[in-house]
């Protein structure tokens, strides 16, 4: 139970609390790019919850089994090659490079396979899909994998990446999508000429941030609900 | 040639003011609004993108030849991954509490727009000489953006700029500025100054 718990706490933390837009500016070129329409808007949002989680899944692979202080595959080559098995090898400096090459290659070939059994899905994604590569959303949440996988006392699983990739993706989409709604009432307002475009948009993002810092201690509430509906 | 492309010089000089990455194209935003709380972290960060992105020009323009239309974006990611390492190693040796304080910002470098737009657009078609004036020009054009921001949330927020008192002690401290909502009404006002001010000059011209 305390993993349903704490797969909750990294879900709504994620999503919510540090929302990755609004709280850690990840991700703020298609936040102001592409939300014009909450129709597109959504459809990025979800191209990026679906990338943030299959990168998250294999960078975490990677990982755990290559690239932390302490893995099975470098330690296992280290002995046979005959090195002194006292010796903790540690890969992570390459980490970076890895990631963005898993990242760009993973884009790529979901690219392919939407293309090639999901036309329709193909069409509605086609455009954001290329563009997320670059998208630093899906970077910074490995990154933040990567944080958690460098300390050997605690951690984590293959499910807490997952949700924290989960909730990164939903917080991404819901920012998105408010913001795109948001915009699409601004057309019929009158913006002082030199704010129109990005900077009322700037502006707009700016509450929505002071809205999202009321969501600061939600973590307690929610730890206590879900202790109490499990009991 | 039916068209010229821009010399060393011109490459440089519209780095600065006419194609300012922060206010004209924005690009590069993650950055813009994470580090710049205070003047220190920008300045750092600035630094460290510019080194990212003059090697990284000067590399992809020395390897153009060899360029494959397909895979070009590939290579221009993994390049800048190289280099963001060194970057990050770099930090993390000489200037740890620095290097703490930016956290995943400094790894973030390698999907920063800007690099990615410069290798694209001028080093994968011109010379190294060219591509160097337009790296050191476009990192000048963001220092200044990413100056002005943290001039602005500095002072504002903590009343001191670069660590030194210019307030009165009995300034409050906007707390709100150095919060992450600051960050985007900041940049927010300071584009629609930057327009305002482009139009007033574009009509005394005419």
């Amino acid at each position: 139970m305390e993993i349903l718990t704490s797969l909750i706490l990294i879900f709504v933390g994620a999503a919510l609390i540090n929302n990755f837009v609004l709280h850690y500016f990840v991700g703020i070129c298609p936040f102001l790019g592409v939300s014009r329409r909450v129709d597109t808007a959504f459809g990025m949002g979800c191209a990026v919850t679906f990338v943030i989680s299959i990168s998250a899944l294999l960078n975490w692979t990677v990982t755990y089994f290559v690239l932390r202080p302490g893995a099975p595959l470098p330690a296992w080559v280290w002995r046979s090659v005959g090195g002194d098995p006292g010796t903790q090898v540690d890969l992570s400096v390459l980490s970076y490079i890895i990631y963005i090459f898993v990242i760009a290659s993973s884009v790529q070939f979901v690219e392919m396979y939407v293309r090639k059994f999901f036309p329709p899905l193909y069409r509605s994604f086609g455009v954001f899909l290329p563009l997320i590569t670059t998208n630093c959303a899906i970077l910074f949440g490995s990154l933040e994998i990567l944080k958690h996988l460098q300390d050997p006392t605690r951690l984590w699983g293959l499910h807490q990446a997952l949700a924290l990739a989960l909730g990164g993706g939903i917080g991404f989409t819901l920012a998105i999508s408010l913001m795109a709604g948001i915009r699409e009432e601004l057309d019929m307002c009158d913006v002082p000429g030199p704010l129109k475009g990005a900077g009322v948009a700037l502006i707009v993002a700016g509450i929505m941030a002071m809205a999202f810092m009321g969501f600061v201690g939600v973590d307690k509430g929610v730890q206590s609900a879900v202790s109490a509906l499990l009991r | 040639m039916a068209q010229e492309e821009p010399t060393a010089l011109e490459r440089f000089i519209n780095g600065i003011l006419p194609e300012n990455p922060v206010y004209r194209q924005l690009l590069g935003m993650c950055p813009t609004l994470a580090v710049t709380n205070g003047m220190k972290p920008a300045m750092t960060m600035v630094a460290a993108t510019a080194f990212v992105l003059i090697c990284a020009n000067v590399m992809t323009s020395a390897i153009r030849g060899l360029l494959k239309p397909h895979l070009r974006i590939l290579v221009f990611t993994m390049t800048i991954a190289a280099f963001v390492t060194i970057a990050d190693r770099l930090l993390a040796a000489y200037m740890y509490d620095m290097s703490k304080q930016l956290g995943p910002y400094v790894p973030l470098i390698i999907v920063n727009c800007i690099i990615i737009a410069r290798c694209e657009v001028c080093a994968s078609k011109q010379s190294v000489r060219v591509a160097f004036g337009d790296a050191v020009g476009q990192s000048i054009g963001f220092g200044l953006g990413l100056a002005t921001i943290a001039t602005v949330r500095e002072i504002l927020g903590s009343g001191t700029w670069l660590g030194l008192h210019v307030l009165p002690a009995s300034w409050p401290g906007w707390g709100i500025m150095v919060l992450p909502p600051g960050a985007f009404l900041t940049l927010g006002l300071l584009l629609g100054i930057a327009e305002w001010l482009s139009r007033r000059r574009g009509r005394a011209s005419t």
